[in-house]
């Protein structure tokens, strides 16, 4: 352990060194850290800073550029705003989308991570394989049987029909609902396990002593549960808001062309219309956006108060 | 671009994508692509000092060893060539290409976008680095692009002789090959309409399908833009060959209206098959293979000739510039037009066969599959196929910009 903190001297050092000049050995132990700190940082700075950078730069190409003659490097802070004129609608669907999925996802998984937590007794290990058992499977492969849930001519389809829930000509299908509900079940386990975690920890003579103190149950969680729970709160809404805002494989396999999300658009700037510099700005637009909401929400959050 | 396999280019992209699921990194990794695609471009992101000036043409020329090394890597689109019955991976085709030549196939099925596969390959191809291929397929638009920058190899004609005296005559002189010179059509297919008659009446016209209300929110189109607004200039009395940009917002306009009021419901790949079958959708635009073979489950799924016609396309074999056993491929491609061997692999894949001559092979092999008009069309169906106009760079992503903006991506 010694080695890895610059200023931990001593153990491995001569005694009788000189004191004017730190001895050698010291000195080489400064770099140990970085040196340690090298393969991550070198890792972060090749794929994540340098591609973040260009990015960056793509989204400030010529517009008019095509991948055939190259892109000129014109500072075009234009694009930003093509792409917000185009595109707008998309993006505020993905936010709205994200968030309404977030919302459904506390509401489902507090239940969930509390009972696994607080009475799952002997049942707890077998209802987390329960919530995890999912990722046995791929995401994709997932999606597509939300597909086949949702059919048309699918059970949940006839049912809805048959309480009158559904009209006659009514689908699932290609609507906001099956994409939110696409995006709730995809990020319902990044909700429960964190919340899972801080709920684990809860004391329960704590509650306890809140009753003794003449706390009715409702105020007992909203004054000694929810704010112990808020550490795993927070990290799950993150889990959920961030990936889900970026998400284009619901919108693309159970929306339909008026509930596409952000992620589809990207992907098609890219990869279809070869389009980069609004592609790029695109993103860009929502890695800011992401990075602001969510810092504006850590920090409204508060977790360190109650962590 | 064969129609079987299950996903869609969408949820091939999708899949490309899964291991990092978080939306912010998802920018980033874009950007590492275009970093790893990009190739010349990376420049401008770092020293902003700008382009990197027209591509040149690159004129790369790799030694033949086709003479000592009796082999050819062949890529191409998956479920794309005859199968035997036991065992997938063997293709009775290939294995008697090997007996005739002495040359061994390497078939790779790794073809599954246009634009994917093409982005993977371009670096290589740009700074004259092998791409480990000598043959690839890609569909007309894509292969035009391929030509058009120099990546693709002439063929010596006296090395495809069968393929010059074989190509069936409506493939010939096309825009971007006028003289056979890149590229051999390996199938043909048609887009029309397919109808589930379980569901709904036949649909005979474009208008119909987009306006007929027993079929509101149970109609699909094709993510392909050359498809689907193929068929949108058809049914507005224009010709997909040649049309001007009024023309072409125009038919859009067209579409949009039929996504706004609902008509159409989705955008689809090839996964519009599923769909189809379950009844989910009663009428979509369709390729010709994929219904041929859906109708042999399912009697009740057709392919209709709508009365504007119909869109005809072909996938392309090409020799990249940096293949190593460019005499091996061209024996390839000549051995494929040999109307026999196209029969074999058109019986298989239910496409239209571009040899001359296979039609009487066919005749042997099973009559009803030649007297099929979706794998042989008379002259009088041939009258009612469109080509889609081969577009310029600016062209292509500024009506693929808009398409994709109306389908709401």
């Amino acid at each position: 352990m010694a080695a890895l903190l610059p200023t931990a001297g001593g153990t491995g050092a001569p005694v009788d060194a000189p004191p004017a000049s730190p001895p050698a050995g010291m000195r080489a132990r400064r770099w140990v850290p970085y040196a340690l700190l090298a393969p991550g940082l070198l890792w972060l700075i090749a794929f994540f800073i340098v591609p973040v950078w260009q990015l960056f730069a793509a989204s400030l190409w010529d517009p008019n550029g095509s991948v055939e003659t190259g892109y000129a490097m014109t500072w075009s802070w234009s694009n930003y705003a093509t792409a917000w004129d185009m595109f707008h609608v998309q993006f505020l669907r993905s936010l709205w989308y994200a968030l309404i999925t977030t919302v459904v996802c506390v509401l489902l998984a507090y239940p969930l991570a509390y009972a696994i937590a607080v009475k799952g007794g002997r049942w707890k290990n077998l209802m987390l394989v329960g919530v995890i058992a999912p990722f046995f499977t791929s995401y994709l492969v997932r999606t597509y049987s939300w597909k086949a849930i949702l059919a048309d001519t699918g059970p949940v389809v006839e049912f809805l029909k048959w309480i009158h829930v559904l009209g006659p000509d009514g689908r699932l299908l290609a609507t906001e609902f099956a994409v939110i509900a696409g995006l709730v079940y995809n990020f319902l386990p990044f909700m429960v396990l964190p919340l899972y975690a801080s709920l684990e920890k809860l004391d329960v003579r704590l509650l306890e002593a809140a009753r003794d103190l003449y706390h009715g149950p409702v105020r007992s969680f909203l004054r000694v549960t929810l704010p112990l729970s808020m550490p795993g709160v927070v990290a799950g809404t993150l889990l959920c808001f961030i990936p889900a805002t970026g998400d284009y494989v619901n919108a693309q396999l159970l929306g339909g062309p008026n509930t596409q999300m952000i992620g589809s658009v990207i992907q098609s700037r890219f990869l279809v219309v070869n389009d980069y510099p609004i592609a790029s700005a695109l993103s860009v637009m929502l890695m800011a956006t992401i990075l602001v909401l969510v810092t504006i929400y850590v920090s409204t959050a508060g977790t360190e108060e109650v962590v | 671009m064969p129609r079987r396999i299950p996903l869609s280019p969408q949820a091939q992209a999708v899949l490309a994508a899964m291991p990092t699921r978080r939306g912010v990194l998802r920018g980033a990794l874009a950007g590492g692509a275009l970093a790893v695609t990009g190739g010349a471009l990376a420049a401008c992101g770092t020293t902003g000092t700008g382009s990197s000036g027209p591509t040149a043409k690159p004129s790369c020329s790799v030694p033949d060893v086709s003479a000592t090394e009796r082999t050819v890597l062949f890529s191409n689109w998956p479920a794309y060539i005859d199968e035997d019955e036991k065992n997938a991976d063997v293709h009775p085709t290939l294995v008697a290409f090997k007996a005739k030549t002495g040359i061994d196939v390497k078939y790779t099925a790794d073809i599954n976008d246009n634009n994917d596969f093409y982005g993977k390959i371009r670096t290589q191809l740009t700074n004259c680095q092998t791409i480990e291929r000598d043959i690839v397929v890609f569909t007309d638009w894509m292969a035009a692009k391929f030509i058009r920058n120099g990546f693709a190899q002439k063929f010596s004609p006296d090395k495809v002789a069968t393929f010059l005296k074989n190509l069936s005559p409506s493939l010939k002189g096309r825009q971007f090959d006028p003289n056979m010179e890149y590229a051999a059509p390996w199938q043909t297919g048609l887009t029309g309409i397919a109808v589930n008659t379980g569901v709904a009446k036949e649909v005979h016209t474009v208008d119909e399908l987009l306006t007929r209300a027993d079929l509101k929110g149970k109609v699909t189109a094709l993510t392909e833009m050359r498809d689907t607004m193929g068929f949108m200039l058809l049914s507005m009395g224009k010709d997909p060959a040649n049309f001007t940009t009024a023309d072409y917002d125009a038919a859009l306009d067209k579409l949009k209206a039929a996504v706004a009021s609902g008509q159409i419901r989705k955008f689809t790949g090839n996964d519009y098959v599923q769909d189809l079958a379950k009844g989910d959708i009663a009428a979509c635009i369709a390729w010709s293979g994929d219904v041929i073979q859906l109708g042999f489950d399912n009697a009740k799924i057709k392919l209709i000739t709508p009365d504007e016609g119909m869109m005809i396309w072909s996938d392309n074999m090409l020799i990249p510039t940096t293949a190593a056993h460019a005499s091996n491929a061209q024996a390839l491609i000549d051995y494929y037009y040999d109307p026999k061997v196209a029969a074999e692999v058109s019986a298989y894949v239910n496409y239209v066969c571009p040899v001359a001559g296979a039609q009487e092979e066919m005749q042997k092999i099973d009559p009803d599959l030649a007297a099929n008009q979706l794998i042989f069309p008379s002259a009088e169906t041939q009258s009612k196929l469109h080509l889609f106009m081969p577009l310029t760079e600016a062209q292509e992503k500024e009506y693929e910009g808009k398409f994709q903006s109306a389908i709401g991506a």
